[in-house]
């Protein structure tokens, strides 16, 4: 697969069409309708959970959030492959990746609420946190890596970053390293186009991202990232690849940022209209839909009460962090070190003492 | 302040054509503050553009423009995202004045948005001035009023050493002002006394300048008389307005919004004990952050300074 989609001819990986079509039967991975059925419904609770936390953000009742929208089958094909033992290391804009390694929408709510307590992701297994210095995640991946292979495990770590990511020295240097160390690394970049406003042509004179993978020593194949069985093979493909201790592996999805970058950018700009409705007709949970459809797997009754089920369950969830306790002042204080020095102790002594003093003010 | 700091930037745009400005999104977006709003649409975009998503490439080229006899003006995103630029700041931009005994000037402005209060996740609310001022060879000025933000700008630009330029993000619009039009400038490393006062002395700067005065209207109806002042640069440190001000006052308290240890507060209160240890009636107080990673909205009111806050450890310095 590599090397028939040499990233240096620009070719991209493809399974279905805009329509739903298989369109490369020989490229479409063995996966049941059953599994195809299950990451779609995935994929659609994931928009579905995406779609109200920007709405949750917009009543005020949540911080700035980065949607998803339109990029669901990085996470949704991602959610499939990664196995209990395998690593995730994020960055910010994966919630279906991050779902599927045990976090919740409540963590996820809490975090966006601003409360630490979402990050710590307490019931999910080699989840790292959301990473928002761009690329630094990257390099963990590597030393995480370097750690499977010290002790001989078979485990895979997947790490996710952005078109505008790869510009940053850190995804140079984690890729560097990564060939070097032969790590099991999967390297996933969501090229959604736009790094904040910034389009990607501003960020790279390569024909492409993936073909970066060749200067480092590595095997890169750009995939289309909006199609859900070309993401599921390529990344199985690559799992394999690095689990068999053949090293790293560099992914370039290409999708589109349907939405905001975050709740508190405006789109309009920086692109047009006519470029949103031209990626608008790829977009992944549409295409999985019309395959599903077509195979008579799933019909639009289902899908409607399925999103109905999906709300409250969402809702439920967002009550859940709603209806936290309120943070105190020791949630600031004791994270900070293992062992607390003395003088924060202090610090917080003293505080208290002036929560004292206000409240006999009143 | 945000449009102070626009105005100031298309003065030196349109008076030195050596001026070039860039970062990530600040060419055809405006900056995510909207700071550079409107300046590539008419300076053009070899004069004012975007930059690919790499702190220390940014600045690292700047040390490279500002060598060769360009004075870019560069944005970094946020203060927490700067680090990646720091190996470029610390072993460049403050050294090649110093390594080429003179032959060779960095002048150039890294300018970026620093602080909480507004609700910002991770890395986006933090105050690092200290570090900057622990570095020697660069300056570093922060403004208080949108006035202030143009003239010291002005001259940042115009300085033939880096300085850094940090904004205090809270207040980019909270604070409105009449700014004059035409080009002012105010000088680096100068204290301003915003309000003379004879009880005691309060230093702060940014956005505490007007939490202090908040502060300041509680300290009057108790008849404590405060003399406030902006320190408008954090390095070079105006000793001579701070030292005086003691020696008049006998009080001495620090506002910041900073971690506590090794900070600017610390660094004033050693002013102090040096210089007007004689006249202080009380010990120097330091008013600042913890020392703890800026929580997190839910709990960012326990870290920042209140006007509430401020009254409190300023009546007990006055008791004392
Ligand atoms: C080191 C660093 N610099 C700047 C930022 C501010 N910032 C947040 S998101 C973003 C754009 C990221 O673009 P990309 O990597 O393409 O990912 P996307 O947001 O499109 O998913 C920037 C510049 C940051 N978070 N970290």
């Amino acid at each position: 697969m590599f090397k028939e989609y040499n990233p240096i001819e620009n070719k991209i990986f493809r399974i279905i069409d805009n329509e739903g079509k298989v369109i490369n039967t020989e490229g479409k991975p063995a996966i049941e309708d059953e599994k195809v059925l299950k990451a779609y419904k995935d994929m659609l609770f994931a928009r579905t959970a995406d779609i109200m936390a920007v709405s949750y953000q917009r009543q005020g009742r949540m911080y700035t959030y980065p949607p998803n929208y339109g990029q669901e089958a990085v996470s949704g094909a991602l959610a499939q492959i990664m196995r209990e033992e395998d690593w995730l290391v994020p960055a910010f804009r994966e919630l279906g990746a991050w779902l599927a390694k045990g976090a919740t929408l409540k963590d996820l709510f809490l975090y966006f609420k601003g409360n630490e307590e979402g990050t710590a992701f307490r019931n999910a297994k080699k989840l790292l946190p959301i990473s928002v210095p761009i690329a630094s995640q990257l390099l963990h991946a590597v030393g995480i890596g370097y750690s499977i292979n010290y002790k001989q495990e078979k485990d895979v770590v997947f790490t996710i970053v952005g078109d505008g990511g790869t510009s940053e020295g850190d995804f140079h240097e984690a890729l560097n390293f990564a060939a070097v160390w032969k790590v099991p690394v999967i390297f996933i970049v969501q090229n959604n186009q736009f790094a904040i406003s910034v389009p990607v042509k501003k960020q790279t004179a390569s024909v492409n991202i993936a073909v970066k993978s060749i200067a480092y020593g590595m095997p890169g194949i750009k995939v289309d990232g909006n199609d859900f069985f070309a993401m599921y093979a390529a990344l199985n493909r690559a799992q394999e690849f690095a689990r068999n201790g053949n090293g790293p592996v560099l992914i370039e999805a290409l999708t589109y940022r349907k939405g905001a970058h975050t709740t508190s950018d405006d789109p309009t700009k920086y692109r047009t209209k006519e470029e949103e409705e031209f990626w608008a007709q790829t977009d992944p949970l549409k295409r999985l839909f019309l395959y599903l459809k077509q195979k008579n797997l799933f019909s639009d009754n289902e899908e409607s009460e399925l999103i109905e089920q999906y709300k409250k369950e969402v809702d439920r969830q967002f009550d859940e962090a709603e209806n936290s306790p309120a943070t105190q002042l020791e949630d600031v204080f004791k994270y900070m070190y293992a062992d607390m020095p003395e003088d924060l102790k202090v610090q917080q002594m003293e505080y208290e003492k002036f929560l004292k003093w206000k409240e006999s003010q009143q | 302040m945000v449009q102070a700091v626009n105005n100031a930037l298309e003065i030196k745009l349109a008076d030195d054509e050596n001026v070039v400005i860039y970062g990530e999104d600040a060419g055809v977006e405006g900056g995510v503050f909207r700071v550079t709003e409107g300046l590539q649409q008419k300076f053009g975009e070899k004069r004012v553009f975007d930059s690919p998503l790499a702190e220390s490439a940014i600045v690292g080229t700047a040390v490279g423009m500002a060598i060769a006899g360009l004075r870019p003006v560069v944005e970094l995103q946020f203060c927490g995202f700067v680090y990646p630029a720091f190996n470029q700041i610390i072993s460049h931009a403050a050294r090649i004045h110093n390594r080429t005994r003179g032959k060779y000037k960095t002048p150039m402005v890294i300018r970026f948005p620093y602080g909480g209060g507004i609700n910002a996740l991770e890395h986006h609310s933090e105050s690092m001035e200290s570090i900057y001022g622990h570095i020697p060879g660069i300056k570093v000025v922060i403004p208080s009023t949108p006035y202030d933000a143009k003239g010291l700008l002005i001259s940042a630009i115009e300085s033939d050493d880096t300085v850094i330029f940090m904004e205090p993000k809270r207040i980019y619009r909270a604070i409105k002002q009449e700014v004059a039009e035409e080009k002012y400038s105010i000088p680096i490393g100068k204290a301003k006394v915003v309000s003379a006062g004879t009880d005691i002395t309060i230093v702060a700067y940014g956005a505490m300048i007007r939490e202090v005065q908040k502060a300041m209207v509680m300290a009057k109806s108790k008849n404590i008389s405060v003399e406030l002042i902006d320190l408008r640069t954090i390095y070079p440190l105006d000793k001579e307005t701070i030292v005086k001000s003691v020696q008049k006052t006998g009080r001495l308290m620090i506002v910041t919004e900073e971690p506590n240890t090794f900070g600017v507060a610390a660094e004033i209160t050693a002013i102090a004990n040096e210089e007007a240890f004689l006249y202080l009636e009380a010990p120097v107080k330091r008013v600042t952050g913890f020392d703890v990673i800026v929580p997190l909205p839910a709990s960012e009111h326990f870290y920042m300074q209140t006007p509430e806050k401020i009254f409190y450890e300023l009546e007990r310095v006055m008791k004392f």
